[in-house]
């Protein structure tokens, strides 16, 4: 492993933030797991998420997690993004490109990006 | 899947849905095979249900703990002339000492054989997804190894959770100068 005494550094920088934590998650964002989600390429998709939030400041809003199987393998990898108040969006087909998109224009600049859900997949 | 570290990523969430305190990755690597271990200490399996989950067809959209991701990584392994096992031990069977071990070998060389690929983010994207499950990673080629235990590193942080950006990152990049200083040699 590498040195230890840098993640002693990391964490006399997390002490305070460690606290904020705790009231945070206004935004979760969820990535499908599965077999299914897996095979079909969430695994980037997930890694770019945890990435951009924290490049882009947003760790103190959203929190990224995982979950397994949603039921609609056809359109992994799927995401699911869930803020109180609104409607559940779901995000179809995903790559770590759009992943970087979601988290610019929606989980920062709040617009829906209507092209990359379910919805526009019916339709 | 396209790379062996993708039926790693899915066959350990297995060992993260039976609640496992503690996951061990283990890869062996000599020339010619490569040896695949996911050990954990999670509720384990009844040998009824042991006997089943190699089988695609045994799953029920309402059993979410088994499914397609075994039988996958047993053709994995048996299409390039190799081996697979699962053992496991039901927490009802023995409150004491249960869980669940699953193995795989595989021979490189031959034509069928999935290259391992991004392995470091797999062990990344596990620990993200179970920050609260004590990982040991551990891939051994001949002499040289690349090893993690959030154990050690637990410790060490204190409070800090194992999923804090800060943390994550310093894994990868630990992992990572780890393999390049292989490639080096």
């Amino acid at each position: 492993m590498k040195s230890l005494a840098e993640l002693a550094a990391i964490r006399e920088r997390m002490k305070d933030k460690v606290v904020l934590r705790e009231g945070s998650g206004d935004i979760r964002v969820v990535v499908g797991m599965a077999t299914c989600g897996i095979a079909a390429g969430a695994r980037p998709v997930l890694n770019r998420f945890v990435e951009q939030v924290s490049a882009q400041g947003l760790a103190d809003k959203v929190t990224v997690t995982q979950t397994g199987c949603i039921g609609i393998c056809q359109f992994e990898p799927v995401v699911e993004v869930y803020e109180a108040g609104k409607d559940k969006v779901t995000y179809v087909k995903m790559t770590a490109e759009k992943a970087d998109e979601v988290v610019e224009k929606h989980l920062k600049g709040g617009k829906v990006i209507a092209e990359y859900t379910i919805s526009a997949m019916d339709a | 899947m396209k790379e062996l570290s993708l039926n790693i990523l899915d066959i350990a969430q297995n060992s993260i849905k039976a609640g496992a305190a503690h996951i061990g990755v283990f890869l062996e690597e000599t020339a010619d095979t490569l040896e695949m271990t996911i050990r954990d200490d999670g509720c384990g399996m009844t040998q009824d249900v042991l006997r089943g989950v190699t089988d695609p067809f045994y799953t029920t959209r309402t059993t979410r703990s088994v499914g397609m991701g075994i039988p996958l990584l047993k053709l994995a392994a048996e299409q390039t002339g190799g081996s697979f096992s699962i053992e496991s031990v039901s927490e009802s069977d023995d409150p004491a000492s249960h869980g669940t071990t699953v193995r795989a070998l595989f021979h490189k060389n031959h034509l069928d054989y999935t290259p391992l690929g991004d392995v470091v983010s797999t062990v990344c994207t596990l620990i993200q997804g179970a920050p609260d499950t004590d990982w040991h990673f551990r891939h051994r080629m001949g002499e040289r190894t690349v090893e993690i235990d959030t154990a050690e590193m637990r410790q060490v942080l204190g409070g800090v959770p194992l999923d804090s950006f800060e943390v994550l990152d310093w894994i990868r990049q630990s992992l990572l100068e780890e393999y390049a200083g292989f490639d080096t040699q």
